[in-house]
């Protein structure tokens, strides 16, 4: 087995599985590039969850029992069962991260899912930020970086998640017909959430050109771009994406410098396609990719080959992921990235060929090292330094649940064959001494999993 | 109470003595204490201290203003209702509230926001470390001991502002259970020639030493009405830390919820649960400090403001000054240090925000200097470069200590 096949397991997949780093044989490039185009079934774990719109109703009705039933038992049921969708969908996600052959195509889903992320600590958001993942990422990693965009931020988790649903021009329709209710004590007006993290986060970047007046037209173009029936009442359409023209700020809008002629929902989606084609946009992801397979501090000939391929191929996500296995910089020797809990648990069940059977099981170990999925409470996703990661008592819970697993798997698993196959020579003699000299298999694989190497990626 | 794993640091320590020598305890001059609590997310200046008495604050804040406070500091300010244990510490001149401050960013990013904060640098270029790193080698608390034995995160991973060349220690709750010693001993002997591993396990050993077992199993699963997901927890074991006569004298606490662009709520809502939430989680920290209270000065901060006006979904958006809270027994408290600007739409910063008046590296340089002991040339110079703008703001502390 050769460096490469170890580098493209461990650094571009997410860790060796028994047996994979003979498979990927002599062309680990091969290997990796042949995982990027086109589409992919909806993985089975993946296939029976349910749609976002019946997380987003099962969240209505709660709120609707909860505003009927004063004692709250529906409500709290309601609640349960939210609670309950969720652990399936982290199930999910992980049994089939445990499994796939196609590994680096998964971690990408992954970085995109993290890249436009919310959080399921908000509670109208729990049931929803996986199928933000299932429905708008998945479909869109082998296509263009625009499509991706568009289905991202039409995506009833993306909207509720940062507010816009009740984001209201102050002189739509709807408006000015509030305003000639006497009793209205509530001005309607903009909400400049989603506007602002689309330009600072999703596309453009934090220093990418914009002003605080973009951000402000920006939102009052995005108003009227909601979800059906985001208040709760019954509907069939109820939690998929709905524009609502009474809502929305009439009037041609200038962004960049770039007038937008008032064209309903036509309007926020042309403002949304220029900026996926901005050259701001394509450094913006070009560095957070490389980031993420490269190093913490991004090598600059690494990025400005990165953006050059997301203009030269108008955002074409294939060309851009090819490019980067086409970095020499992705293929040093030394293994620059410290692995976040979400890479270590993953690389860890991946080797011990281990997938929990309860989905309480598959979620304690992100809790208890702290990146409980899907929550990175902030719309900026979770960090990709490692300073981030490694501060000591993030170690030592690292250790305790190494030598927990351990103590599960010891008597399964041999330590050594799992290190050497999982990591070829990247083993260090060292730990090779150590595990050989513990004093039972379990101890062994803590010693594994502790291991220097076994940390970064 | 130390937990059973104490007995195993000194074997572990052992191993790794070859990489970090350990100098034995000195017994330090200084008993100040300093707790930084980072609010992530932009806390609501005006919702947690209402400029009640400004003409303009009613018709402004609309539906979000509290125009009949029950506590009121002064003419012009209260507190928020649900702070009732800080307007004891007020009543009892132990707390000052600055008002209209904020750190010298001007965006409304709260990444960007937050590592100008926290790196104390008066730009953002790739922050690196945080100027409370700066700042420990020049605390006389630092004097004959490592520097991650003088301050510590509360937090699995250490904040941008204690990050840096000189090692701190980091602790948070877990509910695992304790490696066993030998394997501990082991992963130790197997870290020995990886600076990077070994100190930090060295230094997360130490940690869980003094935390003691007490608080196991009490953390994470705070569950979903936390309004702050354990905050209670973390000020508690930060008492005990700082309490210890030879624990850490610095810590920091970060805590998270404040990007209220919905539904923020005025006397009630969700803001005032979480207002209360810190509220308690302060009151936690002064009786878990004990005596230790009486040393201590307690810096509550938050990356910027919120927009002066609600928005259109009963929240606010982005702004830019804010409220800051300095409580202690050290602290020369019982007032509000502000330049008012005012809350008219002319007075106001781009017509949308509260306009700041005060940097908050004076309050940081102020702390730092007269509480901890740091010399006004290193504060210059290397924990807030390019600051001369922002002077120290003296006269923060009861007694100034060397």
């Amino acid at each position: 087995m050769t460096l490469s096949a170890i580098i493209a397991a461990n650094r571009f997949g997410l860790g060796a599985r028994p047996g994979e780093l003979t498979d990927i044989g002599a062309d680990a490039r091969d290997w990796l590039t042949h995982q990027l185009k086109g589409t992919r079934p909806v993985p089975q774990e993946v296939a029976g969850l349910p749609s976002s719109a019946v997380a987003f109703q099962t969240f209505a009705k709660a709120l609707r029992e909860r505003r009927h039933d004063k004692e709250g038992d529906e409500a709290e049921n309601k609640r349960r069962q939210i609670g309950a969708m969720y652990r399936d969908q982290v199930a999910a996600r992980y049994r089939f991260a445990i499994r796939t052959e196609e590994p680096f195509r998964e971690r990408l889903v992954h970085f995109w899912t993290n890249h436009f992320a919310v959080s399921a600590d908000k509670a109208q958001v729990v049931g929803l930020a996986a199928t933000l993942e299932n429905e708008a990422i998945r479909p869109n990693v082998g296509g263009r970086f625009v499509d991706l965009l568009l289905a991202v931020e039409m995506h009833p988790a993306m909207i509720l998640y940062l507010d816009n649903q009740a984001s209201i021009g102050p002189n739509s329709p709807l408006a000015q017909k509030a305003a000639r209710r006497v009793a209205s004590d509530r001005k309607l007006d903009i909400n400049e959430n989603l506007a602002r993290e689309i330009l600072e986060l999703h596309t453009l970047g934090v220093n990418g050109g914009y002003t605080q007046a973009d951000v402000t037209t920006f939102a009052r173009s995005l108003t009227g771009w909601s979800v059906a029936a985001a208040r709760g009442k019954e509907s069939a359409q109820a939690g998929q994406f709905q524009f609502r023209p009474m809502a929305h700020e009439p009037g041609a809008k200038t962004i960049l410098g770039k007038r937008y002629a008032e064209d309903g929902l036509a309007q926020p989606r042309a403002i949304l396609k220029d900026l996926a084609a901005h050259p701001a946009t394509a450094k913006h992801v070009a560095t957070k990719l490389a980031r993420h397979f490269i190093a913490d501090d991004p090598p600059e000939s690494a990025v400005s080959r990165l953006t050059k391929v997301f203009l030269d191929r108008d955002g074409d996500l294939p060309s851009l992921h090819r490019a980067l296995v086409e970095s020499p910089e992705a293929w040093a020797r030394t293994t620059s990235k410290f692995k976040t809990p979400h890479d270590f648990v993953v690389s860890t069940f991946r080797m011990l060929d281990f997938t929990p059977q309860l989905p309480e099981q598959m979620l304690s170990p992100f809790q208890l090292l702290g990146q409980r999925p899907y929550t990175p409470g902030s719309p900026a996703g979770w960090p990709d330094t490692a300073s981030q990661w490694d501060g000591p008592d993030a170690l030592l819970k690292r250790i305790e649940w190494a030598s927990a697993v351990g103590k599960r798997m010891g008597s399964k698993v041999q330590p050594l064959d799992a290190g050497a196959s999982s990591l070829g020579d990247a083993l260090a003699e060292r730990t090779r001494v150590a595990i050989s000299r513990a004093e039972s298999g379990a101890q062994g694989i803590a010693l594994l999993l502790a291991s220097p190497e076994f940390q970064r990626r | 109470m130390l937990n059973r794993r104490t007995f195993v640091i000194s074997s572990v320590l052992g191993s790794v003595a070859t990489l970090l020598p350990r100098i034995p305890f000195a017994a330090t001059k200084t008993d100040a204490r300093f707790i930084l609590v980072i609010l992530r997310g932009a806390l609501d200046g005006l919702a947690a201290v209402p400029a009640y008495g400004d003409g303009s604050y009613a018709s402004k804040r609309g539906a979000l203003a509290i125009t009949s406070p029950t506590q009121k500091l002064d003419g012009m300010f209260a507190l928020h209702p649900s702070m009732t244990n800080l307007y004891q510490r007020y009543r009892d001149k132990e707390l000052i509230v600055f008002h209209a401050v904020a750190s010298p960013y001007r965006e409304r990013s709260h990444f960007d926001g937050q590592d100008l904060l926290e790196s104390g640098t008066a730009e953002l270029k790739g922050a690196r470390d945080g100027w409370l790193n700066r700042a420990l080698s020049g605390m006389p608390a630092a004097k004959g001991r490592n520097t991650d034995q003088v301050a510590v995160a509360l937090a699995q991973n250490v904040p941008l502002v204690l990050r840096g060349d000189a090692a701190v220690n980091s602790w948070a709750p877990s509910r695992l259970p304790d490696t066993d010693a030998d394997t501990l001993q082991r992963i130790a002997d197997l870290y020995s020639t990886d600076e990077y591993f070994a100190t930090r396990l060295q230094s997360a050993l130490a940690a869980d030493g003094i935390a003691g077992e007490g608080m196991m199993g009490t953390g994470m699963g705070g569950g979903k009405r936390d309004p702050l997901n354990g905050f209670n927890t973390v000020t508690s074991a930060a008492g005990k830390f700082l309490a210890a006569a030879d624990g850490p004298r610095v810590a920091v606490i970060e805590v998270s919820g404040w990007d209220t662009h919905a539904n923020q709520g005025a006397e009630q809502g969700q803001l005032a649960n979480r207002l209360r939430a810190l509220d308690q989680g302060i009151e936690t920290l002064r009786t878990s400090l004990g005596p230790a209270w009486k040393d201590t000065a307690m810096l509550v901060v938050t990356e910027f403001g919120r927009t002066v006006a609600v928005n259109g979904t009963r929240g606010t958006d982005h702004g830019t000054a804010t409220c800051a809270f300095l409580t202690g027994g050290a602290i020369a408290g019982g007032r509000v240090i502000t330049d008012w600007p005012g809350l008219a739409t002319g007075d106001l910063y781009q017509q949308r925000d509260l306009k700041p008046t005060l940097d908050l590296r004076s309050v940081f340089k102020g702390v730092l200097g007269s509480h901890l002991g740091v010399s006004e040339n290193d504060l210059e110079t290397r924990v807030f470069p390019g600051s001369r703008s922002a002077q120290v703001l003296a006269g923060l502390l009861r007694t100034t200590q060397a």
